[in-house]
């Protein structure tokens, strides 16, 4: 069994700044990671990171544009606490020297995106989460952290008493790629998730294939509610063939989007008749969806995004990785002709419930990063928020669990928060095949934690020797069969019937991942194994989408009901909290906080 | 099998169910789906032969699977479809034929690094590589000059050592007193470095290099264009940067360095490497000149 103060699950953004974080507090930090650090998706990020830093912006402007994005389902508390740190942050890695793109004055550069105010957006060419990763691996390696490259966390060691707000988290169970080798892993002072996304429960996706919701998932079954998993961020400009996101920042520069008529639709018709192609994502999303569907796409299929009238100057200096994926990944000139582009999957706004501190319900364990939902990004993430959140959250995460004095939490969670019973009707049972015999992550004695710990690896054990010995289905199809039904019905347009045949399918591929086994015998480098392990996570996070989906009766920033056209806010105005409940997924909502330091958010008529 | 007989399978099962427990039914249909995706996949193979389609030679070895420990080369024939990828065919060949075919990729998108390979006789990122750009067959072996874990998976081990041994972290001389306050870089400067930054350490370039092949303890083009990232950028400071130059200019540093431009020619994200290293050799020298 391995041992260490703060054990941080996931070494890309978020779980490197926790790693510092507690680092800087004098804490025995490791990573424990499935991708070697610079691997990690943070990497892909293209746009920006925000912050107000200038003179005419502050951080309560950024707040308000940020609970407006969010449309109202943000909670005050983490935007403020978010837009206050963000600028300290953003220095912060500067003086750790990531490469951003510079004024004449030589201080750090910022562009416009969309719904914000200000051009408050900081950047590294349209490579900045690559920049901003390997900035902070660097200072990991500065310091000495320690890290379990390559070692796939597959569970929590968490005690099992009935109310999950009485557990404890004692840290985690991981299987050693390389070796084959499963180990106990002890957490003194906290396990902070920050495994990233789950765009793998759909099949275009910006995601990387390892984005499988694995912390999601792990905390779900260990006691940890699910928060609004149906707010789901479909990015308006991603490549059609590969799901390869081009930035925001090509329309932050002035890159103008048109359909097949070579209209430029944002204004034509009135989708966005102030801000445009820079509307919030999920506006340029269903706009373009709806000329698609209004036979206005190009192929049936896509919108042009030029951006050609840029100029090549221009382009180079800050677009210049954009040209690289469009000529790639499509095969198209950007500075010769328009960009391709359609809505894909992009960010969950949802997450495990956690606080300010990163804290969950569950005493040690934490998240960071877009497992996480504070909630700062509420029903829609703004572009360039996804970046200092991790900055931001991470920090405090690894500050507190290392043991930092810090403010109180104001947000609440787990089933005390709860206001009232959720009235989901699904047409099918969710959770487990089993409910109740399994997941059960430790059995009444095991209080004591290396027994909690034993006891988990122990059942990792079985599930894997089971797993390599069974004779099965392969786990490629289940997965091919649940991203196949998200796409087509978890998708930028929900309608109910089609939220309830995706439920059906997802249980059919429940029922079929019973029958799942691993057909590569070999302990070594066994990625069969790994990906049937990950195809359970996105089993688990797929049904908590739809289940909130199905459950919100309302049209809420990414959030599109066919038989619901309105913003409800006196019904509304409160998160969906989805309880594991030992495999009888339980659904209940909690209200969203708007009362800020400065002001109460009022919520207003969202327009761009 | 001929999809007939799966299909009467399928149609007894049914029959049986209607006497049979719940969780019989869910298991008969679990078969039906079984069968169905059978004759899918062989419907699929069958008009394999109609149409297009590539075959890839890849490299397999397991060190404690019986029949792998020897190393070999397995065929599989996949679909061509325009904008595949060597990485898009390695996956269908995966999901398709054989699930324990081993290889690392995460991101499709060519900054991850995961997918270096050595593909028809030259290192590639997988994913970055057209299928209709490469002679058939097209051969896929591990990065060459690293020690083999499984199939295509190599041992990243030495060159991340060779990465860290350049100290690659920026640490300032002095920082703002202000925590609010950003250091200062000239335009210029930051497009001197920008290039050097682009590292997806895939290692490609360490493969690439008879120097490093030959000699273990060669820090290798990756980690010597590390240390000009940080050498070259001007908020570090002078004491700073004559530490990194002591450190490249030992005895296994630049002056390897042969120009022979195999790791600039492989690169995938365009480093000039081969005069970023030729720029430190002078670097080096001058610095030498200034300290005598």
């Amino acid at each position: 069994m391995y041992e260490h103060d703060v054990i941080v699950v996931g070494a890309g953004g978020a779980g490197l700044r926790a790693a510092i974080a507690a680092d800087e507090e004098g804490a025995d930090v490791a990573l424990v990671t499935k991708l070697h650090p610079v691997r990690s998706h943070t990497g892909a990020a293209e746009g920006g990171i925000n912050a107000s830093l200038r003179e005419g912006d502050s951080w309560d402007l950024h707040a308000y544009d940020t609970i407006k994005g969010a449309d109202y389902l943000a909670d005050a508390p983490a935007v403020d606490t978010f837009a206050k740190a963000a600028p300290e942050e953003v220095i912060q890695i500067e003086h750790w020297g990531m490469p951003f793109s510079r004024e004449d004055d030589g201080r750090v550069s910022q562009r416009p995106f969309g719904g914000m105010s200000f051009p408050r957006t900081t950047y590294a060419g349209a490579e900045t989460g690559h920049h901003l990763l390997h900035t902070m691996y660097e200072q990991a390696v500065k310091r000495g952290i320690e890290v379990y490259d390559e070692w796939y966390v597959t569970n929590l060691a968490v005690t099992d008493h009935e109310n999950p707000e009485d557990r404890e988290c004692h840290g985690c169970v991981a299987y050693d790629i390389k070796s084959g080798e499963i180990h106990g892993f002890k957490a003194k002072r906290g396990v902070i998730l920050a495994t990233g996304g789950l765009g793998q429960a759909f099949d275009h996706t910006t995601n990387a294939v390892a984005n499988t919701g694995d912390g999601c998932a792990m905390a779900y079954r260990a006691g940890a509610p699910m928060e609004d998993m149906e707010m789901i961020q479909f990015h308006p400009t991603t490549l059609p063939s590969t799901g390869v996101l081009i930035s925001e920042g090509v329309r932050g520069e002035g890159g103008i989007l048109y359909n097949a008529e070579e209209e430029r639709f944002m204004f034509e018709y009135g989708y966005a008749n102030n801000d445009g192609e820079l509307a919030s994502r999920d506006v340029v999303s269903r706009a373009e969806l709806t000329e698609v569907n209004s036979g206005r796409g190009i192929e049936d299929e896509y919108v042009d995004l030029d951006m050609r009238h840029l100029g090549e100057e221009r382009i180079l200096d800050r677009l210049e990785n954009i040209l690289h994926l469009a000529e790639d990944f499509e095969g198209v000139d950007g500075l010769d002709e328009p960009m391709p582009v359609k809505p894909g999957q992009h960010y969950a706004m949802g997450g495990i419930e956690c606080d300010e501190n990163g804290e969950t319900c569950i005493d040690g364990l934490y998240a960071a990063g877009e497992t996480a939902c504070v909630s700062l990004h509420g029903a829609n993430r703004l572009g360039g928020n996804a970046l200092p959140e991790l900055l931001v959250f991470g920090a405090r995460a690894g500050w507190h669990a290392a043991g930092k004095e810090m403010k109180a939490a104001e947000i609440d969670t787990g089933p005390s928060a709860k206001s009232e019973d959720g009235a989901v009707q699904p047409p099918v049972e969710p959770g487990a095949i089993d409910a109740g015999s399994e997941d059960v992550v430790a059995d009444g004695a095991a209080i004591e934690p290396t027994a909690v710990i034993e006891n988990a690896v122990e059942n990792e054990r079985e599930r894997v020797e089971t797993l390599l010995e069974a004779d099965g289905i392969n786990h490629a199809n289940v997965r091919a069969d649940i991203q196949e039904t998200m796409t087509r019905n978890v998708n930028v347009f929900r309608e109910e019937e089609s939220l309830e045949d995706a439920l059906r399918d997802l249980r059919e591929a429940r029922e079929t991942y019973e029958d799942v086994a691993v057909s590569d015998p070999s302990r070594t480098y066994n990625t069969d194994l790994i990906h049937t392990i990950e195809t359970r996570n996105i089993l688990d996070v797929a049904e908590a989408i739809t289940l909130g989906a199905l459950a919100r009766e309302e049209f809420r920033g990414a959030h599109w009901r066919a038989e619901h056209q309105e913003r409800k806010d006196d019904e509304w105005i409160k998160h969906t909290i989805l309880a594991w409940s030992d495999g009888t997924p339980e659904l209940y909502y909690k209200p969203v906080n708007l009362e800020g330091d400065e002001e109460t958010y009022e919520p207003k008529e969202r327009s761009y | 099998m001929s999809t007939q007989i799966e299909q009467q399978e399928t149609e007894e099962q049914e029959q049986e169910t209607e006497v049979e427990s719940p969780g019989d039914r869910r298991r008969a249909q679990k078969r039906e789906r079984e069968a169905k995706r059978q004759a899918q996949r062989e419907t699929e193979e069958a008009t394999l032969d109609d149409e297009e389609t590539v075959l890839l030679k890849v490299f397999r070895y397991d060190p404690e699977v019986e029949g792998k420990q020897e190393p070999r080369f397995d065929d599989f024939r996949v679909p061509f479809h325009k904008g595949m990828t060597v990485l898009d065919a390695l996956i269908y060949a995966r999901d398709t034929y054989d699930s324990s075919l081993t290889f690392r990729h995460s991101c499709r998108q060519a900054v991850c690094g995961s997918d270096a390979l050595f593909i028809n006789g030259r290192q590639r990122l997988g994913c970055k590589t057209q299928m209709a750009d490469l002679e058939s067959p097209v051969r896929i072996e591990p990065l060459p000059h690293q020690e083999v874990i499984k199939d295509l998976v190599v041992d990243m081990e030495h060159f991340y050592d060779q990465m860290h041994a350049v100290e690659p972290y920026f640490d300032a001389d002095e920082l703002p007193e202000d925590g609010l306050e950003e250091q200062r870089q000239s335009r210029e400067n930051r497009e001197k470095v920008k290039m050097s930054t682009r590292c997806i350490w895939c290692g490609a370039c360490m493969s690439s290099c008879n120097i490093a092949a030959g000699d273990n303890k060669y820090l290798g083009p990756a980690a010597i264009n590390k240390a000009y990232r940080f050498a070259m950028d001007e908020r570090e400071g002078e004491n700073r940067k004559h530490e990194r130059l002591r450190i490249i200019e030992q005895e296994h540093g630049v002056w390897r360095c042969q120009t022979q431009f195999s790791c600039t020619e492989v690169c995938p994200k365009d480093i000039p490497l081969t005069e970023h290293i030729q720029e430190l050799k002078r670097e080096a020298v001058k610095n030498n000149l200034k300290f005598w």
